[in-house]
């Protein structure tokens, strides 16, 4: 069996007297997106938070059969993880060409490919980040962790907050994206999961309570009770 | 019209060094959230170790070359104090911030303890080049050349902090770390180096004050690292925690007031400075400059 690209076991989190994780195992395998998906506040975000080591947790988080739950964010960072955060947390006062600049390792910034996916950035490059709209905030958020070559992106709520044009044209990107890089993405809309991901990992009050394919959520019956949408029979 | 022009370049010059105190525990808090009580530590640091260097210098040279050496030896001192301090003390307790208050505030009364018990409570006298000690008269006002020494070093330490900032990569790191330390780091960067950097540049800075404060006033004391301190902690709040642009414009308000009051007013121009600070707090908390290095 190949060994998954992202292993994550027995993963807690506890912020302040909140148990926010509670044990949380999955994998994740090369190539194509693994969608995470859950109700609000059951632990989706905290995850990938816990990924990075933006928060104190505890169990064990390997990438590629390295363990790096002990390493640095910035070292897990390097070793190849690109993140989208949920709320884009763009430099509002560095201009768009220096919040992409701030994001360069390794001397090999793919600035052709990020202005080949969002050219609009080009064309706001000198621009204060902070007089962006959303969806061009949430452009120059993906471009930033487009820039440098990853073997694991985590994207959290993409298209959060997006008109439905710009959600169309965020989950454009991030197909064009799976086709050479493996993804985490946490998203609530479910059109997008279905066109995007491969697998998907249900959470539910910081726990995984399903693991499977896409296909899955072809099953109203399981939507319903694992995400409290569509139809209950 | 004389008085007033004196006033004003006396207050500017005064300002100036809070400006050089402020310019480090404005970037120290923006980028780290550290209230770094010790900053008055760096500046007595330099300001005595360039009064101890020329000290031991004795005939060396003229006394121009003693101090310009002097003054450089005391800036590297209280630069590398600065990074050291952080190194050792600071970097343990990031998060947290209780233990970084007492372990700063222990530090800046461990420092003036020290120098005290090295070289007493008494103030030492700065041999400097006797052109500082001259006057030079503008507009008919005779204005003390030490003041354009200090208005034209606060100068250039704002013109170069704002090019260092805006064209460097470590300048571009502290920026961005002021608005958002954790998603700097979710970028791949190891912030701590900003962090050791803006300490050693706070450092130097503030040495640069205290060699400008035994200029000023033609001493060094063990508590002048202290009472600056406090004008300076005034200057960062109106200015803008984490603005340099801030701190500057705070810095030359408070240095006139202070100036202008205690003439026209009988000697209340500290008094002032701490209703202007509350003025500002009441119409403006989120003070003048918000968070921008």
């Amino acid at each position: 069996m190949n060994t998954p690209l992202l292993a994550v076991r027995d993963l807690h989190v506890r912020l302040g007297e909140s148990h926010i994780l509670q044990g949380v195992s999955f994998d994740v395998p090369a190539g194509g997106i693994t969608a995470l998906l859950g109700r609000n506040g059951v632990g989706k975000t905290t995850t990938l938070r816990a990924v990075l080591g933006l928060v104190p947790r505890r169990g064990s988080i390997r990438l590629d059969g390295e363990a790096i739950e002990r390493a640095a964010t910035h070292g897990i960072v390097r070793r190849g993880l690109g993140y989208v955060p949920e709320d884009r947390d763009v430099f509002a006062e560095l201009t768009v060409e220096e919040n992409l600049r701030l994001s360069e390792r390794n001397g090999s910034a793919r600035y052709d490919l990020v202005y080949d996916l969002f050219p609009e950035l080009l064309e706001r490059a000198r621009q204060r980040a902070g007089t962006l709209s959303g969806g061009q905030q949430q452009m120059v958020a993906i471009g930033r962790a487009l820039l440098n070559p990853n073997r694991l992106l985590l994207i959290d709520e993409p298209t959060k907050g997006l008109a439905p044009a710009l959600v169309a044209d965020v989950a454009r990107v991030l197909e064009r994206v799976a086709e050479t890089e493996t993804a985490v993405l946490v998203e609530q809309n479910l059109g997008v999961v279905r066109r995007l991901a491969r697998a998907i990992v249900v959470l539910d009050q910081g726990r995984v309570v399903h693991t499977g394919t896409v296909g899955d959520l072809d099953d109203e019956r399981l939507v319903h009770r694992l995400l409290g949408v569509g139809h209950a029979a | 019209m004389s008085t007033f022009l004196l006033l004003t370049i006396t207050g500017l010059g005064l300002g100036a060094m809070y400006f050089l105190v402020a310019s480090g525990l404005s970037l120290i808090y923006g980028l780290m959230g550290v209230l770094n009580f010790a900053h008055g530590a760096f500046l007595t640091v330099g300001a005595y170790g360039t009064w101890f260097v020329e000290s031991k210098l004795g005939g060396i040279g003229s006394v121009t070359l003693r101090f310009l050496l002097s003054a450089l030896v005391g800036l590297v001192v209280g630069g590398v104090f600065a990074a050291l301090v952080e190194l050792v003390l600071i970097r343990p307790l990031y998060l947290r911030h209780i233990e970084q208050v007492l372990v700063t505030v222990g530090l800046s009364l461990a420092t003036v303890a020290l120098v005290q018990g090295i070289w007493g409570n008494d103030a030492r006298l700065y041999a400097v080049p006797g052109w500082l000690h001259r006057t030079t008269h503008v507009g008919g006002a005779a204005i003390p050349n030490d003041r354009w020494i200090d208005i034209a070093a606060a100068v250039l330490v704002l013109a170069g902090l704002k090019a260092f900032l805006r064209y460097t990569r470590y300048g571009l790191i502290i920026r961005a770390g002021v608005e958002n330390r954790a998603m700097v780091t979710a970028l791949g960067i190891d912030v701590r180096k900003a962090f050791t950097l803006v300490f050693a540049i706070g450092g130097l800075a503030a040495a640069l004050a205290g060699v400008l404060s035994g200029i000023y006033f033609s001493e060094v004391d063990p508590g002048r690292g202290t009472s600056l301190l406090i004008f300076a902690f005034i200057v960062v709040v109106i200015g803008g925690l984490g603005s340099i642009t801030g701190s500057a414009v705070a810095s030359v308000v408070v240095g006139l007031a202070q100036q202008y009051v205690n003439y026209y007013s009988s000697g209340v121009g500290d008094l002032s400075v701490v209703l202007l600070l509350a003025l500002v707090l009441l119409a403006r908390p989120a003070t003048l400059a918000g968070r921008t290095a």
